[in-house]
């Protein structure tokens, strides 16, 4: 069979093992999965829009807010010292380990923003039905480039192994930024499970012709 | 999801097509940009093993001060001690924090070593074949690709210390110069995974190779 009788824009290859299907808007529920290497290739939730959307705009609440409280706090004879999570970003200090502090408030802050930032505006006029809005497609593509480099969750387990490490020391206290924080990576977990980047491309696609 | 043609799975290669990997759009074979996200289109990245080589060799280069120098310097009243990432670990396996010390040898010894053996296992796989079947190495790929990225909690565990325990002159701790070549390293081997073309595992099983 060859493809020439098939519109190209009903296919869909496998971007991790380049195996060829015909795209089918699976059930509700359901998820197209390839068959050879088992990469996730469509996968729609009933109202993900709506859903990613609200999340997401938790996410910038929540981050922004974490920035201004205190994250941990430590009590130890007398002495005592909070840090919020922008202290913690800054803590690498002078020279070449400033690049490193850059780096840190990048990966557990700024990128993780931007990336909500991003994702509010290609997916808010889907969900309202509008025409996208001017560059959204590399807005979205800048979003799924960025993704790997979003590191609030492993921040999150750092934070863990750093409080047990010092807990026979001192005393240590959570901060309400640490329970925002918490918060934030369970919220983030959802939202890439809800958003199906095939819906969404195939979505840019059509409203934009 | 319907496989195209009969049973054998058709690459999209085979027939006729080049895939965009990032929207997973088919294009006719030939096209350099996709129209649909704009990403570059190459059917096969051919150079990708070069890129993953240098950045390979990068991460390694960055991994081997990152466990000479110390990661962490811990003032206290009486004496100023600097701890190495193995050191460090040790040093809380006498505290009888064997947990935490296992975390942070999987995430910065285990882990790192075993990327710098998976990725070079897998880039000599294309050009020399290998035992491992296709899926399996694909597997590989997934979890390193997946894994990656969690060796940065050592650093992040300095950034929170290094900003937290900052007690006068009871206790200070600062970090070394091993945190800035140890995040290189992760960074290097992230992106030499990122620059694989894990299609290339897959072309064995073409059947023009098999006749």
């Amino acid at each position: 069979m060859t493809h020439s009788d098939l519109a190209l824009e009903d296919l869909i290859a496998c971007p991790q093992c380049d195996a060829l299907y015909t795209a089918r808007m699976p059930e509700i529920g359901e998820r197209a999965v390839c068959e050879r290497c088992h990469t996730v290739l469509i996968a729609p939730r009933r109202k993900a829009g709506l859903r990613i959307i609200a999340l997401t705009l938790t996410v910038l609440i929540l981050v922004i807010s974490a920035l201004f409280f205190p994250f941990l706090t430590i009590h130890v004879q007398g002495f005592a010292n909070q840090a919020s999570i922008m202290d913690t970003a800054s803590s690498f200090g002078s020279g070449a380990l400033l690049l490193l502090s850059l780096a840190t408030a990048a990966m557990i802050v700024l990128i993780p923003l931007l990336r909500m930032v991003l994702v509010l505006y290609v997916l808010t006029p889907i969900v309202m039905n509008l025409p996208p809005y001017a560059h959204a497609r590399h807005a979205f593509r800048l979003s799924q480039e960025l993704k790997p480099w979003a590191m609030a969750e492993i921040f999150a387990i750092g934070c863990a192994v750093a409080l047990v490490k010092v807990a026979s020391l001192a005393s240590i206290g959570f901060g309400p930024a640490f329970w925002m924080f918490s918060a934030l990576v369970v919220i983030v977990l959802f939202n890439d499970m809800y958003l199906c980047n095939w819906s969404v491309w195939k979505s840019l696609e059509t409203d934009e012709s | 999801m319907e496989i195209t043609g009969n049973r054998r799975i058709l690459t999209a290669r085979e027939a006729g097509l080049v895939a965009c990997r990032r929207c997973a759009r088919v294009w006719p074979m030939g096209t350099t940009e996709c129209g649909r996200c704009g990403a570059r289109l190459q059917s096969r990245d051919t150079g990708s093993l070069g890129r993953v080589w240098a950045l390979w060799i990068a991460g390694l280069i960055c991994y081997i001060p990152a466990n000479i120098y110390p990661m962490l310097v811990t003032q206290t009243l009486l004496d100023t001690s600097k701890s190495t990432i193995v050191g460090g670990a040790v040093d809380l396996l006498h505290h009888g924090a064997v947990g935490v010390a296992v975390i942070i040898l999987v995430a910065s010894v285990l882990i790192p070593m075993g990327k710098f053996l998976a990725i070079a296992y897998l880039a000599l796989s294309v050009h020399r074949g290998s035992n491992l079947s296709s899926g399996r190495r694909h597997h590989v790929y997934e979890m390193v690709e997946f894994i990656g990225r969690w060796s940065m909690i050592d650093v992040f565990v300095v950034a929170i210390l290094s900003s937290l325990v900052q007690l006068s002159v009871v206790a200070s701790i600062h970090p070394g110069p091993a945190a800035l070549t140890f995040a290189l390293s992760v960074v290097c081997t992230m992106l030499s995974a990122q620059s694989f073309d894990s299609r290339m595992f897959w072309d064995e099983d073409a059947p023009q190779r098999k006749l």
